[in-house]
């Protein structure tokens, strides 16, 4: 009977690659026994509470901390001066600037953090801080960044020089001293020539907003100074732990063997969680202070306030082309705000992120990008919320030039887009602004999603709809979002990306035990992902072991091997490149124990599902199981015992996922009220590794498009007071405010990447903004609206109905 | 969203709270669901140093319909409204309500008394219950008193109850004809940007009475005796319903915030007033 398991019970044993596999993280966050960072809870622990500015901009008079003193169970207030014997009251940014930890002499945004309280109780934190005094002399606030360019007003005097003008930056030189950076890409005096002689060209100008990436769990640390042996030991809710080690041993001198640093379970990062905070730093000063552990953990209205934002860009585009629509060139400037400090979490060489891949999914053969980044008194940030560098604002623009080039062709955009596609087999194909794309199949994907949701169909039920309107038959116009994206992920080569000279490889190391299960530790952590689920399956096609025999771990500094962390999608191309390489070590051992097993040459057995099999004698075989067993226990001559194998992978180039994404809405003209009647997203993100998984992640992103594209807001007033501090203002969707999705896949494999795995958890943000943002401006266009900026909350798109007399 | 040290109390009877309010004035303040007041503390834009839970007073949580009659307890739940099918049955619109507060979660804490006696525009009980022509009745120091709801809101979070008195209940007259409660707002959990209650009545073939309050379009809810009166005699045809909105847009008086502007405001109330009158003269 035993003999009747058949390979497909084998396959399905293994819960590899392609399966829906069940998230086993799921039975501990569902049961409510998940460890984060404000879980940690150790032996006489303090807390620590920020002062933070009222204002937008000010200088700080005087900072009196008696009173707070007083306070019975306070234990310390630590100002600048307190850190600046340390070097500690300026911190680095991933951007190649520097950032204030505790506000030196003036400040520069509301919410900045002014004084450190540390007190033996959270509620006595809290208290002590309303009795710190700070004297502030109000300043001229900055918010709008062109004014910023033009104003006398200096809002970073340690940037100037001796003569006060702008000193160069970590980029080169800057025009004034509000000025952070011009970054380039591209030519511009061939696409000002392109674009001189062109046929058409159209032009629009938008603003994409300020964003908060918003994780459900804020950030936070805890930080225990062992004096006895020397030993700092962080935990916290970090993207990328290993780089924190790094960092934090530069910053503090204490060496890298000396530091811990434990990243716990994490409640969705979204890149909010890739910077290093003032609050880590302030907890780790506090307990080397005060010889005990410390913890900080932000509030909602202080993540909201202080902690990175996304986007904030001001994009202007001129695309150009021939009469009937191929694209002949592409020219795009941005002005983006990054805040009072530049502390853009981006590869050291990419001020802008990945923002060249502006040219999209289209065969642009010339293009400019041209990105100049601002001073102003906002908080800090502008980290890549649920994408790529810079990614989907890239993706945004190239896919609102498309709709608005189409309306100026009188062309239908869907058509426009096939025109313009990068055909299959220019793949590799090196884009204007730099970029060598892997692989892609974009109009077989574009062509099932159109079929999929009868796009013909649409148009002309829309057609009916506009006659109907103007009938004064309803209130109600439709529009049809079309996006068709290209993502840029996977950071990345060693020689083009690195952060603060770390080179972004990423790393696996797997143990397999004697009974044939397995412990596989990388250099990434996930925020939600899934990666203890995931990446089993990817070593149980790889080495034959059932994905339930594999624990994955990850966070700890002091067991996992080095990896640059989680974000831009960068996990499954890189790490989980590093996974099948390790994997595929530790077949090629388990190739030879086989082998001898058997007796029989190495080149005599075959893998097979679950074991080594000798080829053409397929009853002989040794299962992987019994080849574990035999590497610790059985003396083979010329290897070593034991199972064990490590691998370190830098990518060849980046992986490039793309898609075919419609939005059908209903939008009452009279309320602003949208509707979303229908939601269709093509994902090809190469190989699939568990399709439920992928589902999970497309849901999840789509449902943050939706919230950045229909109200999801960062606001200031003209005074740099923030208006969405709360989640009564600040826009996140619950499960009544998001439409059933509908997900379609192609697979086009990465040819570079071991598996063929693209990575997927950021390309339904990407892809979803434009979409829904399209489907808004699209019902509208039959009256004359050729763009209308995010976010399309009801009153904007009341204001758009009004602008164009729809309610006249 | 820590709030500032508070002593907690927890009476077992209504004397007991009197005279906590008594001893302690403005700095004491009752608490029923808390999901106002709470979350003010957390942001210390409250600072209440003794705070009085309710939940220990037994006989707050009634709901009675006699004889036509509807009295609710201060301590009844927008879940327990929604659940009652007597409530349901007598008082349609009350339901329609509570189904627009905030989510599940918030609507098994949040209090009918809590939603009137705060007094925050936002709420939307309290233009409900000016279009029911509801009285709140209220304890104090020198005993019992009743208030109608259409005299009870004086400005935004101010209203007619004194520091030392409790609101304990609501009663007013079961509604005939039809109904409607229309809201609008960005996502569930949010305040309207313009909500509208209307109940009205219908004789031969025309509106015999009507009731109509606007909720969030001003710094109190506003019950618009001119909305009213531009329906009667008629049967809501479009010339109606547009005197109506005018009459709306005489009385209310909202502010900018991030919900849009006064413009689209004043927009949304109108449009938002029409298809509650539609809905309610369908329903007749």
């Amino acid at each position: 009977m035993k003999d009747e398991v058949t390979r497909e019970d084998r396959v399905a044993n293994l819960k590899g690659m392609g399966c829906s596999r069940k998230r086993v993280e799921d039975a501990r966050f569902t049961q409510g026994k998940g460890n984060y960072v404000d879980d940690v809870k150790l032996p006489g622990m303090l807390h620590g509470d920020f002062v933070r500015s009222p204002y937008a901009h000010a200088r700080i008079k005087s900072i009196n901390i008696d009173a707070a003193m007083a306070l019975p169970g306070v234990t310390a207030v630590l100002t600048a001066k307190d850190l600046e014997p340390l070097g500690l009251h300026w911190m680095p940014t991933l951007a190649g600037d520097k950032q204030m930890v505790l506000a030196d002499g003036k400040v520069l945004f509301q919410g900045q953090e002014v004084a450190f309280v540390v007190a033996a109780d959270r509620y006595v934190a809290a208290d002590a801080v309303e009795l710190v005094e700070v004297e502030y002399e109000e300043l001229e606030v900055l918010v709008d960044p062109f004014k910023a360019l033009q104003s006398d007003v200096s809002l970073r005097e340690d940037t100037l020089d001796a003569d006060g003008k702008a000193a160069d930056g970590a980029h080169g030189p800057r025009k004034h001293p509000n000025h952070i950076f011009k970054w380039e890409a591209g030519d511009e005096a061939a696409t000002d020539q392109v674009m001189d002689s062109a046929e058409v060209v159209a032009t629009e100008e938008m603003y994409y907003h300020r964003t908060h990436p918003c994780p459900l769990e804020t950030c936070g640390s805890v930080a225990s100074m062992d004096k006895v042996n020397g030993k700092l030991t962080l935990w916290g809710t970090f993207q990328a732990p290993h780089v924190v080690r790094t960092v934090a041993s530069l910053l503090s001198g204490i060496e890298e063997h000396n530091i811990r640093v434990i990243a716990p379970d994490i409640g969705g990062g979204f890149g909010n969680k890739v910077g290093v905070y003032p609050g880590y730093i302030c907890s780790i000063v506090a307990s080397i202070v005060t010889g005990l552990p410390v913890k900080w953990v932000e509030d909602r209205m202080e993540n909201l306030m202080s902690t990175a934002f996304a986007r904030d860009y001001w994009m202007k585009g001129k695309i150009s082309a021939t009469k009937d629509g191929k694209i002949t060139g592409l020219h795009c400037h941005v002005t983006a705000d990054h805040g009072a400090f530049d502390a853009c979490a981006d590869p050291t060489k990419f001020p802008a992120g990945f923002m060249n891949i502006c040219t999209g999914s289209y065969d642009i053969p010339v293009a400019y990008l041209g990105v100049d980044g601002v001073y102003t008194n906002k908080a800090p940030g502008g980290v890549s919320y649920r994408c790529s560098f810079r990614v989907t604002e890239a993706v945004y623009f190239i896919e609102r030039m498309i709709e608005v080039l189409a309306i100026k062709l009188n062309m239908d955009p869907a058509e426009l887009r096939s025109k313009n596609f990068i055909k299959k087999d220019q793949f590799p194909y090196q884009a204007a602004l730099g970029w060598e794309y892997d692989s892609g199949d974009y109009q077989t994907a574009w062509d099932k999603a159109l079929e999929a949701v009868d796009y013909k169909g649409l148009r002309a039920e829309q057609a009916q709809r506009v006659e109907d309107f103007k009938a004064g038959k309803t209130r109600k116009l439709m529009g049809i979002g079309l996006t068709f994206f290209t993502e840029i992920v996977g950071a990345g080569p060693v020689k083009n990306c690195d952060i603060l000279g770390m080179g972004m490889f990423d790393s696996c190391e797997i143990r397999i035990h004697p009974t044939g299960s397995a412990v596989a530790r990388l250099g990434t952590i996930s925020q939600g992902q899934g990666h203890a689920t995931t990446f089993a399956q990817i070593l149980a096609t790889e080495v034959g072991l059932p994905a339930d025999s594999i624990t994955i771990e990850e966070g700890d500094t002091d067991t996992a091997p080095y990896g640059l962390g989680t974000y831009g999608s960068r996990s499954t191309p890189v790490a989980g490149a590093a996974t099948a390489m390790a994997g595929r070590k530790i077949r090629a051992k388990a190739q030879m124990i086989a082998a001898y097993l058997l007796e029989v040459h190495d080149d005599d057995v075959e893998f097979d599902v679950d074991r080594f099999v000798v080829k053409g004698a397929p009853e002989r075989f040794k299962t992987m199981k019994e080849i574990a067993y035999a590497a610790y226990n059985q003396a083979i001559p010329g290897l070593e015992p034991g199972l064990e194998a490590v691998s370190y992978y830098d990518p060849p180039n980046m992986t490039y996922p793309f898609g075919a994404y419609v939005c059908v809405m209903d939008i009452d003209v009279d309320t602003g009220v949208p509707e979303i009647r229908r939601f269709y997203a093509l994902d090809d993100c190469g190989t699939r590794i568990n399709p439920m998984v992928i589902d999970g992640q497309i849901h999840g992103g789509l449902t943050e498009a939706l919230a950045v594209a229909l109200g999801q807001e960062i606001a200031y007033d003209d005074q740099g007071n923030v208006k969405t501090g709360t989640l009564m203002d600040f826009f996140l969707p619950t499960a009544w405010e998001v439409p059933n999705y509908e997900t379609d896949f192609t697979v086009t494999p990465s040819p570079h990447h071991p598996i063929g795995a693209k990575g997927v958890g950021e390309s339904p943000h990407v892809g979803g903004v434009p979409c829904f943002s399209n489907a808004v401006q699209d019902a509208f266009r039959p009256f004359g609206n050729t763009h209308t900026n995010m976010p399309h909350d009801h009153w904007r798109i009341w204001q758009t109905a009004n602008d164009l007399g729809l309610h006249d | 969203m820590i709030p500032a040290e508070f002593e907690y109390y927890r009476p077992a009877s209504m004397e007991d709270v009197i005279a906590l309010l008594e001893e302690h004035g403005d700095d004491a303040r009752v608490m029923a669901g808390g999901h106002s007041l709470i979350p003010m503390m957390k942001l210390r834009m409250a600072d209440i140093p003794h705070l009085i839970d309710l939940q220990g007073i037994d006989g707050l949580a009634n709901i009675t319909v006699e004889n036509g009659k509807v009295t609710l307890g201060a301590m009844v739940t927008q879940h327990n409204i929604i659940g009652s099918d007597a409530l349901t049955s007598a008082v349609p619109i009350l339901r329609e309500a509570a189904l627009q507060i905030a989510d599940p979660q918030v609507r098994y804490m949040g209090t009918i008394g809590g939603n009137v006696a705060n007094g925050d525009p936002g709420n939307d009980m309290p233009g409900l219950m000016q279009c029911l022509n509801a009285e709140f009745h209220l304890i104090g120091p020198d005993g019992e008193r009743t208030v109608e709801a259409r005299d009870f809101y004086e400005a935004a979070y101010m209203t007619d109850r004194e520091d030392e008195e409790v609101l304990t209940g609501i009663s007013f007259d079961a509604p005939s004809g039809g109904y409607a409660y229309e809201k609008q707002k960005r996502k569930i959990g949010d305040y309207a940007t313009a909500a509208a209650a209307v109940q009205m009545t219908k004789v031969d073939g025309v509106v015999a009475t009507a009731s109509i309050a606007m909720t969030n379009l001003s710094d109190v809810p506003v019950w618009s005796e001119a909305t009213a009166d531009a329906l009667i005699g008629t049967d809501c045809n479009e010339g109606a319903v547009k005197a109506a909105i005018q009459a709306m847009l005489g009385d209310i008086d909202p502010t900018e915030d991030n919900r849009g502007p006064v413009a689209f405001k004043r927009h949304a109330a109108g449009i938002v007033l029409g298809r509650a009158i539609a809905r309610a003269w369908s329903r007749t």
